[in-house]
C-alpha cells in the first residue's frame, strides 16, 4: 500500500513539475531558445505575489489576478529587451543573455528580500494541509490535487488555443518558418511577444504553485529550472502531453527514491533523467521535441 | 503612375552582389516574366520586392508609396504576395491551416477560401492533410492558394515548376489565366523560356545580376533572349 | 601581374610580447621570495580565475558549447584531492591528481552529454553537476553539506604551504596556457577555430566536429578540476554546496564574455578585470553580484565579442601568434608558390 500511495503522490507531484515545465517547453517550441532564466522568473512571480499579498492583505488566489498581468508585462519587456535582440546573435547569445538575466534576478531578489525562505502556506488556510483519505494509507492533498488539475487545464487550454484559433495558427506558423509567416502577412515579432507573454503567464501560475506547496527563497530558481528541464526531456516529444508525462515520471521517480531513502529523492529524479537521455541517444533521436509540431493533433501520431 | 516602380535596386549576400542597379516598372494587371540562368539574381530580386531581403541600395515604390524599408508583413498588407522558392509551407500544419493563416494580412477582396478552392480545385480533397505529406504539385498549389488568400494586387511567383513533374506543372499553371483575368499583376520567374514568353506580356532577361534585355514578349525573338540568357551579346561586344 | 602571398604566424610585435611574457613568468616564479603573503594569496586567486576563464573559453569559444555545469568538475577536482589525500597520497600530488580526475570525469560525461545540443547541453550539464554534488554529499567523509577540510595541509608551516600552493597554481596555469597555445596552433586548433566560426561549414569541409568538441570538453574539465583542487589548497575547507555552486560558472561566463569569447588573450584579460572588480566591489556583496549579472547581459546583447574581441577587430591586435596572418608582397621569392610558402612555414 505504501508503494501505491507513493505512486499516487508521485503523479500528483508530477502535475506540479508539468506546470513548471509548460512555460519552458512552450518558449522553446516557439523560439528554439532554452530560457535559462525560467526558474528565476518563476521565483520572481512568487515574490511578486508575496508583495501583493502583503500590501493588499489579500489571499494568494486573489493576488494571482494582479500578479499575472504584471508577469505578462514582464514577458513583453523580456521579449523585446532581451530575447528578440539575442535571437539575431547566433545560437550562443540567448543562452548567455538569459543566464545573465537569471543571475541578475536572483541577486536583486536577494537584495530586496534577503535569504529568508517564504511560503504562502499560512495564507491559504486549510488548503495547505487539507486532504482526502482513501482507505487507511492513502491521503490525497487537496492542494496537490488542485495544482494537478491546474496543470491539466492549462495544458489542455494551450492545446486548444494552438490548434483551434487563428492566434494559435500564427504562433505555430512563426515557430515553423518565421519568414514564410511574415510573407503570409503576420508580424513574427509581435507573435513572439504574444508567445512570450503567454509563457510568462504560465510561469506566473507555476510560481504561485511553488509558493503554495512549498517554500521559496531568492536562489530557488536554479532548482526549478532543473526540474522543469528534466520534465521536458523525460517527456521526450516535448508536446503538451509529453510535458505532462515527463513531469509525472519525474514526480514518481523522486517519490519512489524518497521511499527507499530520503536522500535519494532528488538523486533518483536526476538518474531517471540521465537514463532517459541514454536510451534516447541509443535510439538516435534526442530532440527536445517541440510543443508545436508533431503530435499536435492526436490524430496525427507520427514518429 | 505604375503599380510597381523599382529604381537602382542593388542587393546581395555579404560581399556577393546578387543583383545590381535594377530598374523597371510594372502596370496594374501586367504580367512580367523574369528569365535568366541560375544565379542571375532573379530570386534575390523577388525576395527584395517582397521584403524578405534587405537591398543595399535603390528604391521600391508600390502604388505610389515608397516601401523600400517596410518589412515583409507590411508589404503583404499593402497587397504584395510572394510564392517563395521551395514553397516554404508550414509543413506541420494542414493545408486548410496554411490557407487560413494568410488571413493575418487582413486584406479583404475577391479571394476567400471558397474562391481560392474554386480556382485551385485540386486542394479540395486534401484540406485536412498535413502540408508536409502531400505531393509537390499539391504543395505548390497550396502555396499559391496561401498567397491568394492575402488578396494581392501584385503576385510574385518564384519558379513554380521547380522540382515538379511535367503533369504537375500543367496543373499548377492552369490557374494562371484566371489570376491574370482577375487583374492581378504578376512577376513570374521561369526557367522555361517558351512558357515565359507565352504567358507574360513583357519579359526581362537577367544575367549576373543585371538586366540584359527587356521588352514586350511579342517584340523579342527567342534568339535575342537566348543570346541575352547566355551572355552571348556581351561577349561579342 | 601575379601577386605573391605568404602566411606567417606572428608579427614582430608578437615576438616582443613573447619576450616580455617570458620575463613576466620568471618574475612571477620568484614571487614567494619577493612578495608579501597577502599579495601571494591574491595572486593564487587570480591564477585560479584565469584557469577557470581559459577552460570555459576553450569549451564555449572553441567548442561552441555553452555549459552552466562546469562547477561539476570544479567540485570533483577538490573532492578527488580530498579523497586521495585521505587514502595517503601526498597532498601536493593529490591536488594535481584531483584536477586530472576532473578531466577524467569530463571524458566519461562527454560520452553522453555531447549528444545534447545548445540549451539542452547547457542545462543538462547543470543537472549533472547537481547530481554529482548530491552523490558527493552522501560520502561519509564529506559529512553531508557540512563538509570537511584537507587536513593533510595542516602539516605544513603556513609560509611554505603558501609558497607551494603559489608555485603549484602558477605551474598549472602556465601548463594549461601552454597546452592551449600548442593546441590552437595544431591541426586540432584549426579545427576548433573553424567550429567556432561556423560549425556547419566546418562539418561540410570535413572537420571532425565530434572529437574536436570532446577535446575541448575534456580540456575544460581539466581546467575546472585543477581550479577546484587549487581552490581547496588555498582555502583548505570543502563544502559541497560551495564547490558545486553555479556561481563558479557565472564567474567563468562573466570573465570570458567581458574579455572576449573565442580569443586567446580575452579570457585572461577578463579574469584580471573580474579579479580587480571583486577586489574593489566584492565587499558590497549582493550588489556586486547584481552588477556582474547586468554587465553579463549587456555584453551578451551589445558587445558579444567582448573587450579583446572588439580591440582585435578594430586594431588587428594579437599579442600571441595563435592565428595566421596573410602577408602579401615582394618579400617572397618569385619561384615559390603560395602553397609551398604555407608548407615551409608550417614545418618551420
Amino acid at each position: 500500500m505504501i508503494w501505491l500511495n507513493q505512486l499516487l503522490q508521485g503523479i500528483l507531484l508530477g502535475g506540479y513539475y508539468a506546470l513548471m515545465a509548460a512555460g519552458l517547453s512552450f518558449l522553446f517550441g516557439v523560439m528554439r531558445v532554452i530560457n535559462l532564466a525560467h526558474g528565476s522568473l518563476a521565483v520572481l512571480a512568487a515574490f511578486l505575489l508575496l508583495m501583493i499579498d502583503h500590501w493588499l492583505g489579500v489571499s494568494p488566489f486573489i493576488g494571482l489576478w494582479l500578479m499575472l498581468p504584471i508577469m505578462a508585462l514582464i514577458g513583453m519587456v523580456f521579449q523585446l529587451g532581451i530575447l528578440e535582440r539575442s535571437l539575431s546573435g547566433g545560437p550562443l547569445i540567448p543562452l548567455l543573455a538569459t543566464f545573465g538575466v537569471s543571475l541578475l534576478l536572483d541577486n536583486i531578489l536577494f537584495a530586496i528580500f534577503g535569504a529568508n525562505t517564504q511560503s504562502f502556506a499560512p495564507d491559504i488556510g486549510s488548503l495547505s494541509y487539507g486532504s482526502w483519505a482513501i482507505g487507511h494509507s492513502i491521503d490525497i492533498s487537496q492542494l496537490d490535487a488542485l495544482i494537478f488539475a491546474t496543470a491539466l487545464v492549462l495544458l489542455v487550454g494551450m492545446h486548444l488555443l494552438l490548434t483551434r484559433s487563428q492566434l494559435g495558427r500564427m504562433i505555430r506558423a512563426t515557430a515553423i518558418d518565421a519568414e514564410a509567416a511574415s510573407l503570409s502577412g503576420l508580424d513574427p515579432r509581435r507573435v513572439r511577444v504574444v508567445a512570450s507573454v503567454m509563457a510568462m503567464i504560465m510561469i506566473g501560475v507555476a510560481g504561485a504553485a511553488l509558493g503554495m506547496r512549498s517554500s521559496f527563497e531568492p536562489y530557488a530558481g536554479g532548482a526549478q529550472l532543473i526540474y522543469a528541464f528534466e520534465a521536458v526531456v523525460i517527456g521526450g516529444t516535448g508536446s503538451l502531453w509529453g510535458t505532462l508525462i515527463g513531469g509525472i515520471m519525474l514526480g514518481i521517480a523522486q517519490n519512489m527514491g524518497a521511499t527507499i531513502n530520503p536522500h535519494l529523492s532528488q538523486i533518483s529524479g536526476h538518474v531517471v533523467f540521465l537514463l532517459v537521455l541514454l536510451v534516447r541517444m541509443r535510439m538516435g533521436s534526442l530532440r527536445l521535441g517541440n510543443f508545436l509540431r508533431k503530435r499536435m493533433r492526436p490524430s496525427v501520431v507520427s514518429a | 503612375m505604375s503599380l510597381l516602380e523599382v529604381a537602382g535596386l542593388t542587393a546581395g549576400h555579404g560581399l556577393l552582389v546578387a543583383c545590381q542597379n535594377i530598374s523597371f516598372s510594372l502596370e496594374a494587371g501586367e504580367v512580367l516574366a523574369l528569365v535568366g540562368a541560375n544565379g542571375a539574381g532573379k530570386t534575390t530580386l523577388l525576395r527584395s520586392l517582397a521584403g524578405a531581403h534587405r537591398p543595399s541600395q535603390g528604391q521600391i515604390s508600390f502604388a505610389g508609396a515608397n516601401i523600400t524599408g517596410l518589412p515583409a508583413h507590411r508589404r503583404t498588407a499593402l497587397g504584395i504576395a510572394l510564392v517563395p522558392e521551395g514553397r516554404r509551407l508550414f509543413t506541420d500544419m494542414t493545408v486548410l491551416e496554411n490557407l487560413q493563416i494568410a488571413r493575418a494580412a487582413k486584406r479583404t477582396g475577391d479571394w476567400d477560401l471558397a474562391s481560392v478552392l474554386d480556382a485551385l480545385p485540386q486542394l479540395k480533397s486534401i484540406l485536412t492533410r498535413r502540408a508536409g505529406e502531400i505531393s509537390g504539385g499539391q504543395q505548390q498549389a497550396t502555396a499559391i492558394g496561401r498567397a491568394l488568400m492575402t488578396n494581392p494586387r501584385l503576385l510574385l511567383l518564384d519558379e513554380l515548376s521547380l522540382g515538379l513533374s511535367p503533369i504537375a506543372v500543367e496543373g499548377v499553371y492552369a490557374v494562371l489565366p484566371r489570376l491574370i483575368e482577375a487583374g492581378i499583376a504578376i512577376i513570374l520567374v521561369e526557367q522555361d523560356l517558351r512558357r515565359a514568353m507565352a504567358t507574360a506580356h513583357r519579359l526581362i532577361c537577367m544575367l549576373e545580376g543585371q538586366i540584359m534585355v527587356q521588352g514586350p514578349s511579342g517584340s523579342l525573338t527567342r534568339e535575342a533572349v537566348t543570346a541575352a540568357y547566355f551572355g552571348l551579346n556581351r561577349q561579342a561586344a | 601581374m601575379t601577386q605573391y602571398y605568404g602566411v606567417e604566424r606572428g608579427t614582430s610585435r608578437t615576438r616582443i610580447i613573447l619576450i616580455i611574457t617570458s620575463c613576466l613568468v620568471v618574475a612571477l616564479a620568484c614571487g614567494p621570495a619577493l612578495m608579501s603573503a597577502n599579495i601571494l594569496d591574491h595572486l593564487i586567486v587570480l591564477f585560479i580565475y584565469i584557469i577557470l576563464a581559459i577552460s570555459w573559453n576553450a569549451l564555449a569559444g572553441y567548442g561552441g558549447l555553452i555549459s552552466v555545469g562546469q562547477q561539476a568538475f570544479f567540485g570533483i577536482g577538490a573532492y578527488a584531492a580530498i579523497r586521495l589525500s585521505y587514502y595517503g597520497v601526498p597532498v601536493y600530488l593529490a591536488l594535481p591528481l584531483g584536477g586530472a580526475a576532473g578531466a577524467m570525469a569530463a571524458g566519461i560525461a562527454s560520452l553522453f552529454m555531447l549528444h545534447l545540443r545548445g540549451g539542452e547541453f547547457a542545462i543538462g550539464m547543470w543537472v549533472l553537476a547537481t547530481l554529482i554534488q548530491q552523490l558527493v554529499s552522501l560520502d561519509p567523509l564529506i559529512q553531508g553539506s557540512t563538509g570537511t577540510s584537507l587536513l593533510a595541509l595542516n602539516h605544513f608551516a603556513p609560509a611554505s604551504r603558501r609558497a607551494d600552493t603559489y608555485w603549484l597554481s602558477l605551474a598549472v596555469l602556465l601548463g594549461l596556457l601552454g597546452a592551449l597555445f600548442w593546441l590552437l596552433r595544431s591541426r586540432q586548433g584549426a579545427a576548433m577555430q573553424a567550429i567556432r566560426d561556423d560549425e556547419e561549414a566546418a562539418r561540410s569541409i570535413g572537420v571532425a566536429v565530434a572529437p574536436t568538441k570532446r577535446l575541448a570538453f575534456v580540456f575544460a574539465g581539466l581546467g575546472a578540476g585543477m581550479a577546484g583542487a587549487l581552490w581547496l589548497a588555498a582555502s583548505i575547507t570543502f563544502q559541497p554546496g560551495t564547490y558545486f555552486g553555479v556561481q563558479w560558472t557565472a564567474y567563468m561566463i562573466f570573465m570570458v564574455l567581458v574579455g572576449g569569447i573565442g580569443t586567446f588573450e580575452g579570457p585572461i584579460l577578463g579574469a584580471i578585470l573580474f579579479f580587480a572588480l571583486e577586489t574593489i566591489f566584492g565587499a558590497t556583496g549582493v550588489w556586486y553580484l547584481i552588477g556582474l549579472g547586468a554587465v553579463s547581459v549587456g555584453f551578451a546583447l551589445f558587445a558579444p565579442r567582448g573587450i579583446w574581441g572588439a580591440l582585435e577587430a578594430r586594431f588587428g591586435w594579437r599579442l600571441l601568434p595563435v592565428g595566421y596572418r596573410l602577408v602579401l608582397g615582394p618579400g617572397f621569392a618569385r619561384d615559390k608558390t603560395a602553397s609551398s610558402i604555407v608548407q615551409s612555414d608550417h614545418h618551420a
